[in-house]
């Protein structure tokens, strides 16, 4: 096990820097730099420019440094937890940050036990009940569910909320408790306002394990140990839990793989339509006008978020499965 | 007693005739050997046909895509024409009788006025303006396909009369007309995405799997590395990066490789697996042991074996892509006006002020999900009949 884990947290290093590779080239693409959109901003705005002022700023920002430079000072500053200056807040990211990480750990982890809490007992249904009603019913809403893009039925469940209720279901937080400090009565504020972006985000990535899990508990249904069970006089319950599902579930617990990615990315872009003060409103701002240590520090807490969320998996996965623990690497 | 049952006496010898046939006891009807000896693709289109929800999609899906052809005459108005008197207008609805009397397709023209307290412009149909609707008329002008001019269309508003059956935008610019040219780059972007994403899926893929080894170990871990990645953030990264001075054709393009250039490792996986386990079989060691070089064995013996599985697979990742075409357009990252996409048109309906009350606004909702749904019935049907073996 330990080896196993030594084995795991190896490979995560280079992926990590190959991942930071690529963002940093990513936001350094766009052709000129920040200091250049505030100099024409300037110059717009009919102010005088003074060169030494921006050749300061310039040095000050690293920006007249070689690219690696640049590169390794922020890889250097993420490790200690230092992510950059934001030009456009004119404040270090850390502190123009501030809760929305917090926040999108928060919803993405939820939006998790969401889909495990809903899909758990669906698909088992689905699965002994195969063709009945109930099981028509979900694979349909299952479907519709697959098929509606997120952000879409944000922007309905909004209009359906605001013509019916009249009120706004957007935001993370009653309003009196932003900009606030945390207390007991924020946290619960949080929660209340938590379950619409919850069920919206986790709404596709649900339907998807619905389908799985039914299909691999149908396949073991089908096997050879089950009839014998029956045949020996299992009670139906016990013959159930003790051997197919537990079969089934190992798909369960590897798919994190590719839900992790799914909600993180999901959760980016319903956060923008519901007005959540998560990453996502701010890393779109920050593409926007080009504040590149910013975005570029969210797409590394983004893709650090599902790389650590995989690897915790991958863990689980070898404690419940000797297989994988001992041949090392997940079978996917 | 015969003679058989005496224990010890000689049996003798006989020998029919009659000229043997070893088939007469499974001699095949015409129709049997038209099943046991029919091709590959004729097992999959048998199996295929029996799905019945991946028909009817393929169907829906065929209609869409020869509408695209022919938009402009389908479409009752131009893509860009402007009412300037009815701005945000609501849907019109379609009627036969008119007090019991048959009439034919018709609306009923809009009285509007200003709301003077809500500035709010109300429309009220007026059953005294009666305007049938117009077949195989003379409408709008339009550029077919931008090469010539015309002015037919298969549907039109009647003389001086409005006909806006899924109403009208801020600018008075018909709805339905719009989601219709809409569909033309909603639909194409997912096919020369998934021509991308098919052709690097296919080569590195292709690679991993024919060079095995530390090649293969190597793009696994690229491809883990471009899996970890959440899409949409990326996505909108890349389009970010697109110049703004860039013609929005240009950024069309631009946003189809894109979203091409995120999808491939899933294909190149199942490419890499499927060459992985093919490599083994027995009719390729005979293929080898026939002197067949490895591209003639990859190209005749491997690639058509796994083909139906990968347009199945390619098939069931085309939505993904309409989707996330329609989600950069609608944060205002992706496609760009004059260009419209579905995604575009929902732009309009990022602010849920305006979409309460206007609610038609958010019509362009549902193509995307009838498409994205059809897509996904269509894949499901192909992969079950991808291995019409079992």
């Amino acid at each position: 096990m330990f080896a196993y884990t030594a084995r795991r947290i190896l490979i995560m290093v280079p992926t990590l820097l190959a991942i930071s590779l690529i963002i940093f080239v990513i936001i350094q693409m766009p052709p000129g730099d920040y200091l250049e959109t505030y100099i024409t901003e300037l110059q717009s705005q009919g102010e005088a420019v003074d060169p030494e002022k921006i050749e300061a700023l310039r040095r000050q920002y690293g920006l007249d440094r070689p690219l690696y430079e640049q590169y390794f000072v922020w890889v250097l500053g993420l490790l200690q937890g230092d992510m950059g200056y934001s030009f456009e807040h004119q404040l270090p990211v850390n502190e123009v940050v501030g809760d929305r990480l917090w926040l999108s750990f928060l919803v993405a982890f939820s939006t998790i036990l969401f889909t495990y809490a809903v899909s758990f007992p669906i698909g088992i249904y689905s699965a002994i009940r195969q063709y009945s009603f109930g099981d028509y019913a979900f694979s349909l809403l299952g479907f519709l569910g697959l098929a509606t893009p997120n952000f879409l039925l944000a922007l309905v469940l909004l209009y359906l909320a605001n013509v019916y209720f009249g009120t706004s279901i957007g935001g993370l937080m009653d309003e009196a408790f932003i900009d606030q400090p945390w207390s007991w009565a924020k946290l619960l504020s949080v929660l209340e306002h938590l379950w619409v972006p919850v069920v919206v985000i986790g709404t596709s990535g649900t339907a998807g394990m619905i389908r799985r899990l039914r299909a691999n508990l149908l396949d073991e249904l089908q096997r050879q140990y089950v009839m014998t069970g029956r045949a020996k006089g299992l009670p139906p319950g016990r013959l159930l839990f003790k051997y197919p599902l537990r079969m089934a579930l190992n798909p369960f617990i590897a798919d994190i793989g590719s839900l992790l990615p799914q909600v993180v990315s999901g959760a980016a872009i319903v956060s923008i339509v519901l007005n959540l003060p998560t990453t996502g409103p701010m890393l779109i701002e920050a593409l926007r006008s080009q504040d590149m240590y910013l975005a570029g520090s969210f797409l590394m807490f983004l893709a650090l978020l599902t790389v650590v969320g995989v690897f915790l998996s991958d863990l689980l996965l070898a404690v419940l499965d000797p297989r994988i623990r001992l041949e090392g690497g997940a079978t996917k | 007693m015969n003679d058989r049952a005496k224990a010890g006496s000689p049996v003798e010898h006989y020998v029919n005739p009659a000229p043997f046939d070893p088939h007469r006891v499974e001699r095949m009807t015409p129709e049997m050997e038209r099943y046991y000896m029919a091709p590959q693709w004729r097992l999959v289109w048998w199996k295929f046909r029996r799905h019945r929800l991946a028909v009817a999609s393929g169907l829906v899906l065929l209609v869409m895509y020869v509408s695209i052809l022919v938009t402009e005459v389908l479409a009752p108005y131009n893509l860009h024409s402007r009412n300037m008197g009815f701005i945000y207008a609501p849907p019109q609805s379609l009627h036969l009788f008119h007090e019991g009397r048959f009439v034919g397709p018709f609306v009923y023209g809009f009285d509007s006025r200003l709301n003077m307290e809500t500035l709010k412009r109300e429309y009220l149909p007026n059953p005294q303006r009666i305007q049938r609707v117009r077949f195989f008329c003379q409408g709008d002008e339009y550029r077919f396909w931008g090469f010539f001019t015309g002015r037919f269309h298969l549907i039109c508003a009647a003389e001086g009369g409005t006909l806006f059956l899924l109403g009208t935008d801020r600018l008075g610019r018909d709805m339905l007309s719009r989601i219709l040219y809409g569909a033309r780059i909603s639909l194409t972007v997912g096919l020369f995405g998934i021509s991308i994403s098919f052709l690097l899926g296919i080569m590195i893929g292709g690679l991993a799997g024919y060079y095995g080894g530390w090649v293969d170990n190597l793009i696994q871990r690229f491809i883990e590395v471009v899996r970890s990645f959440p899409e949409i953030p990326l996505w909108l990264a890349l389009s970010a990066i697109l110049p703004v001075t860039w013609s929005p054709l240009l950024v069309y393009f631009g946003i189809t490789i894109i979203l091409g250039l995120l999808d491939w490792p899933g294909l190149a996986r199942a490419v890499r697996s499927k060459l992985l386990a093919l490599r083994e079989e027995d009719f390729t060691t005979a293929a080898q042991l026939m002197g067949a070089s490895p591209g003639r064995i990859i190209a005749r013996h491997l690639l058509p074996s796994f083909a139906s599985h990968l347009i199945a697979s390619a098939t069931l990742s085309i939505p993904s892509m309409i989707l996330g075409e329609t989600a950069l357009s609608f944060l205002g990252l992706g496609l760009r006006p004059p260009i419209t996409s579905w995604g575009v048109l929902l732009n309009e309906a990022q602010n849920i002020n305006v979409v309460a009350i206007y609610p038609w606004l958010m019509l362009p909702v549902l193509p995307v999900i009838l498409v994205v749904l059809a897509f996904n019935f269509l894949g499901d049907g192909l992969r079950d009949a991808a291995d019409p073996y079992k």
